[in-house]
C-alpha cells in the first residue's frame, strides 16, 4: 500500500529535517521526502496541512498489565491507547505475572502485541529470577526471545555482590541494564514526596535519598563493570546531577524522565487525590525544574510515559492504600507540548527526546523518517484542544490526574509499518 | 494547560453558605467558624453540669461510630455526645470484622449507606480516610473525623482550644509548645492549624529530629530540639503520647533517655511561665512523657480536656447535622421549583 502524506511540517530530528513538504510511503517503508525519484500510484493521500509529521514515538516505560492483571489493561487495549498517543514502539517492564524471566513469557507478550497490531512491544527481561534479587535470570536466552533490556524494576537487588555479578554478566554480552532506582528501606511505606505537603497531610514521605542513594550505588558499579546502563523515570534533580557527572566522566549511561514529572509537582498533591499517588512520587517544584534542566543539558536523554493503568477499585481507597501510577500513554504528547508552549524547549528538540533518542538508547535503527526505514509515523495537530475524560482516552486505565483538564495537542493519525493504526474521528 | 486546583478543603466540608456539613480537618476553616464551635461547646459544658443532660438536637437521627482503629476514650466521648444530643447510636468496631475478611473500605461504606445512618464518626489508620468517606457517602450523611492516620484529629484539637480558652482567654498573646512525637501525631497537626487560625502568638514543637516530620516549619511552627529553650516563657505545654512501639525502630534509643531529655518533669516545667497549663490528649504514659506529679498537679488540665471533649463533640455534631439539613432543604426546594 502506498500513501502520500502531504502539506505537513515534517520533523525528523535524526537528520535535522524540519520543513513543510510531502512524505511518501511504499510497501510499509519511507519511500521519499520532498519529491520522489519516480512517480508512484497512491492508494491514499492524506492532507495534513497545519499538522506535524514526526517519527512514531518510542516509549521507554509502559506497563501493559498482561499477562496477570488483565482487569487493569491488556496488551490489545494498551497498545491501542499507545497508537492513539502516537507511540509506535514501547518498552514494557518485566513486572507482569508471571514475571518476564523465561523466554516463554517474553514471547507471549510479543505474540499478543503482534496479534493486536497497534504498536511494537519490546519486553524488558527480569535481571534476576522472579525479580528476587538473588539469582541471575537467563539474560542470554531472554535476549534471544526479544528482550531489549534488563531490569529488576523497582525491586532493588539489595545484595551488592549479586548486583555486581548481574552487571558483569550483562556486560559480557553488551546488554542494556535499566535501573528504576529506589532504595527499599528509605521508600518503606512512603506514598508521596517527603515535603511540606506530605507533612501537612500526615502521609509518609519518600525522601530524595531513596532515589539518589540507589542511583549512586548503581553508578559506581556501572563504572566498575562498564555495562551499558540506563536510568528510568528519574524524579529528583540530584539524580540528574549524578547521572550528568557520570556522563561527563565518560560512562555509557543515559536517563529518562516521565512526562508528568516535568509538569506536575508535589504541590499539586492535595486533598488525598489518589490519581496523584504515583511511584516514583511527584517531587518538589525545584526537582521539576532540575529535570527540565536535565532535558535541556542532554543529561536526561529521553521522555517516557511511565504508563501505569489501574482499574477503578485500585484507586478507590484512602490515598496510601491505593495503587500508585497514572495512565499516561495518551497524555504524553500534550504534556510534552506544554513545555514547547511555555518556550522551555524547541519542538524538534522535544521530538528528538521521544523518537531518535530513545531509539539510540535501545540500539534501534528506528525513530527516524529516513528512506528505507519502516514507516512508523505520528501525525499530530499541535493546536488541537481536547478534554481528558473516561471517554476520550482509550486506555483501560482511566486513572489520570488530568481528568477534566483541557490539553493542547492531539495525535490525528498513527502509522505502523505504513499501516494506519490510529486515526482520530 | 491548567494544573489541578490547590486547596478545596472548603468545598468538601462546608456548605456554599459556609456552614459546616462535615468536620474533617481544621485546615482552611475560618476563625469565626472555630469560635462558633467553641461558643457552642461552651453552652454544652454548662448543660453537662445540670441534672438533665440531654437536648433533642439529634432526635430521630442515627449516628454510626465507625472505628477502624481501636479506641476507648474517643469512642466513648463520641457515644456520650451523640446520646446527649438524643441520637440513636450504633458503634461499629470494624477493625475486627469486615476488613479482616478482605472487604474494601468502599464496600463497607456501601453496606453502611444502605442502613440509612445520618452521621458517620470515623476513625481510621490511613491519612485521608475521612475525606475518602466524605466523598463517597450519600449527600445527606455528615462525616466527623475522629482521627485519620497522621493527618488530623480535629475534635481533639478543638477540645484543646476550648480548654486553653477557658484558662487563658485571648489566643493572641499565647506561646504554646507541643512536645514529643510530632511525626506520628494527627493531634499535633490539628492543634497547629487551630492555634494558627485562632491567632496564637507563637507555636513551638519540641522533639528530637527523629520525631519531627520534614518541613514541619512550613506549617508555621518554631522547631526546638531541647526542652530548656523550647519551654522558655510558654503559656501552654501540650505533651503528646509516645507510643511504646517507637522504641523498636531507630527513632529512639530507650524510654528512659526520652524521658530524661523530653519528659515533662517539675524541673523542666520551671522554664515555662509560672501560670502555664499542662495538657495531654491521653492516655498518658507516666514516667515516659510526663512525671506523675506534673500530670496530677495543680497546673494540669488533663481531666478538664476530657470533659470538654464531650461538649466539643456535641457542638460539632449538631452543627454538621444542621448544615446537612439546611443543604437538604435547599436541594428539595430546588427540586420542587
Amino acid at each position: 500500500m502506498n500513501i502520500k502524506i502531504t502539506g505537513g511540517r515534517i520533523i525528523d530530528p535524526a537528520t535535522g529535517l524540519d520543513e513543510i513538504t510531502d512524505l511518501y510511503i511504499r510497501d510499509g517503508e519511507i519511500f521519499a521526502i520532498g519529491e520522489p525519484s519516480h512517480a508512484l500510484h497512491y492508494d491514499e493521500v492524506i492532507d495534513v496541512t497545519g499538522k506535524v509529521v514526526a517519527p512514531g514515538f518510542i516509549d521507554l516505560c509502559a506497563h501493559l498489565r498482561e499477562p496477570g492483571e488483565t482487569h487493569k489493561g491488556s496488551i490489545a487495549s494498551e497498545t491501542a491507547a499507545a497508537a492513539a498517543g502516537g507511540i509506535t514502539t514501547l518498552v514494557t517492564p518485566p513486572t507482569t505475572r508471571p514475571i518476564v524471566d523465561t523466554p516463554a513469557v517474553a514471547e507471549l507478550i510479543q505474540d499478543r502485541a503482534a496479534d493486536a497490531g497497534f504498536s511494537r512491544v519490546m519486553p524488558m527481561g527480569a535481571l534476576t529470577q522472579g525479580l528476587q534479587g538473588e539469582q541471575l535470570a537467563p539474560l542470554h536466552a531472554l535476549t534471544g526471545s526479544g528482550c531489549i533490556a534488563f531490569t529488576n524494576a523497582r525491586l532493588p537487588v539489595k545484595n551488592t555482590l549479586s548486583l555486581l555479578r548481574c552487571l558483569e554478566y550483562a556486560a559480557t554480552f553488551d546488554l542494556l541494564v535499566v535501573f528504576q532506582a529506589q532504595d527499599d528501606s528509605l521508600t518503606h511505606t512512603g506514598c508521596m514526596h517527603e515535603g511540606a505537603n506530605a507533612t501537612r497531610m500526615g502521609l509518609s514521605g519518600i525522601p530524595e535519598a531513596a532515589e539518589t542513594i540507589e542511583v549512586s550505588r548503581c553508578l559506581l558499579l556501572v563504572e566498575q563493570t562498564g555495562v551499558r546502563a540506563h536510568f528510568g523515570q528519574l524524579s529528583c534533580e540530584r539524580s540528574v546531577q549524578l547521572v550528568h557527572a557520570a556522563q561527563q566522566r565518560g560512562l555509557q549511561v543515559t536517563a529518562d524522565v516521565a512526562a508528568h514529572q516535568l509538569i506536575l509537582s508535589d504541590e499539586q498533591v492535595n486533598e488525598f487525590d489518589s490519581s496523584l499517588h504515583l511511584h516514583p512520587p511527584l517531587r518538589s517544584a525545584l526537582d521539576r525544574a532540575g529535570l527540565i534542566q536535565g532535558i535541556l543539558s542532554g543529561a536526561v536523554t529521553a521522555i517516557c510515559s511511565d504508563h501505569q493503568p489501574q482499574d477503578l477499585i485500585s484507586k478507590q481507597a484512602p490515598f496510601a492504600e491505593t495503587a500508585p501510577g497514572l495512565s499516561g500513554l495518551e497524555t504524553l504528547l500534550p504534556l510534552c507540548l506544554s513545555l514547547v508552549e511555555r518556550k522551555l524547549i524547541e519542538l524538534p528538540h522535544l521530538i528528538e527526546k521521544l523518537t531518535v533518542a530513545p531509539a539510540n538508547i535501545l540500539g534501534l535503527e528506528s525513530g527516524t523518517l529516513q528512506e528505507g526505514k519502516p514507516a512508523d509515523i505520528c501525525i499530530f495537530d499541535p493546536n488541537a484542544e481536547w478534554v481528558v475524560s473516561d471517554e476520550s482516552i482509550r486506555s483501560a486505565g482511566k486513572n489520570t490526574p488530568l481528568k477534566g483538564k483541557l490539553l493542547k495537542g492531539r495525535v490525528t493519525t498513527t502509522l505502523l509499518g505504513g499501516r494506519i493504526v490510529y486515526r482520530s474521528s | 494547560m491548567t494544573l489541578p486546583n490547590l486547596n478545596h478543603y472548603d468545598s468538601i466540608q462546608l456548605t456554599p453558605e459556609g456552614q459546616l456539613k462535615h468536620f474533617l480537618t481544621i485546615e482552611g476553616l475560618h476563625e469565626a467558624l472555630l469560635n462558633e464551635i467553641l461558643d457552642t461547646a461552651e453552652s454544652f459544658v454548662d448543660m453537662s453540669a445540670q441534672q438533665v443532660k440531654k437536648v433533642p438536637l439529634l432526635r430521630g437521627k442515627t449516628v454510626a461510630n465507625l472505628f477502624f482503629e481501636a479506641s476507648t476514650r474517643t469512642l466513648s466521648t463520641f457515644e456520650l455526645a451523640a446520646k446527649r444530643l438524643s441520637a440513636d447510636v450504633l458503634n461499629l468496631n470494624i477493625s475486627t470484622s469486615s476488613t479482616s475478611k478482605g472487604e474494601t473500605l468502599k464496600d463497607t461504606l456501601m453496606t453502611l449507606r444502605a442502613m440509612h445512618c445520618d452521621m458517620f464518626v470515623v476513625r481510621h489508620s490511613a491519612s485521608g480516610a475521612a475525606h475518602f468517606i466524605a466523598e463517597h457517602v450519600t449527600p445527606d450523611v455528615a462525616v466527623i473525623n475522629a482521627g485519620d492516620g497522621r493527618h488530623a484529629h480535629p475534635t481533639q484539637a478543638m477540645l484543646d482550644m476550648l480548654t486553653i480558652r477557658q484558662h487563658k482567654g485571648d489566643f493572641s498573646k499565647l506561646k504554646v509548645a507541643i512536645v514529643g512525637d510530632i511525626l506520628h501525631s494527627r493531634v499535633a497537626r490539628s492543634q497547629i492549624h487551630a492555634l494558627r487560625i485562632l491567632g496564637a502568638e507563637e507555636i513551638r514543637v519540641i522533639a528530637p529530629q527523629t520525631l519531627l516530620p520534614r518541613h514541619i516549619e512550613a506549617m508555621g511552627v518554631k522547631v526546638f530540639n531541647e526542652m530548656s529553650r523550647g519551654l522558655r516563657d510558654v503559656d501552654v505545654v501540650i505533651m503528646l503520647r509516645l507510643q511504646k512501639e517507637r522504641m523498636q525502630t531507630a527513632l529512639l534509643p530507650s524510654e528512659s533517655e526520652f524521658y530524661k531529655l523530653f519528659g515533662l518533669t517539675e524541673a523542666k516545667l520551671a522554664y515555662a511561665k509560672p501560670d502555664a497549663i499542662i495538657m495531654h490528649p491521653g492516655p498518658i504514659n507516666r514516667g515516659v512523657e510526663i512525671e506523675s506529679s506534673v500530670a496530677d498537679g495543680p497546673r494540669s488540665v488533663i481531666l478538664q480536656q476530657v470533659t470538654n471533649g464531650i461538649a466539643v463533640r456535641m457542638a460539632v455534631m449538631s452543627m454538621a447535622m444542621s448544615g446537612q439539613l439546611k443543604q437538604h432543604q435547599l436541594r428539595s426546594e430546588a427540586a420542587g421549583a
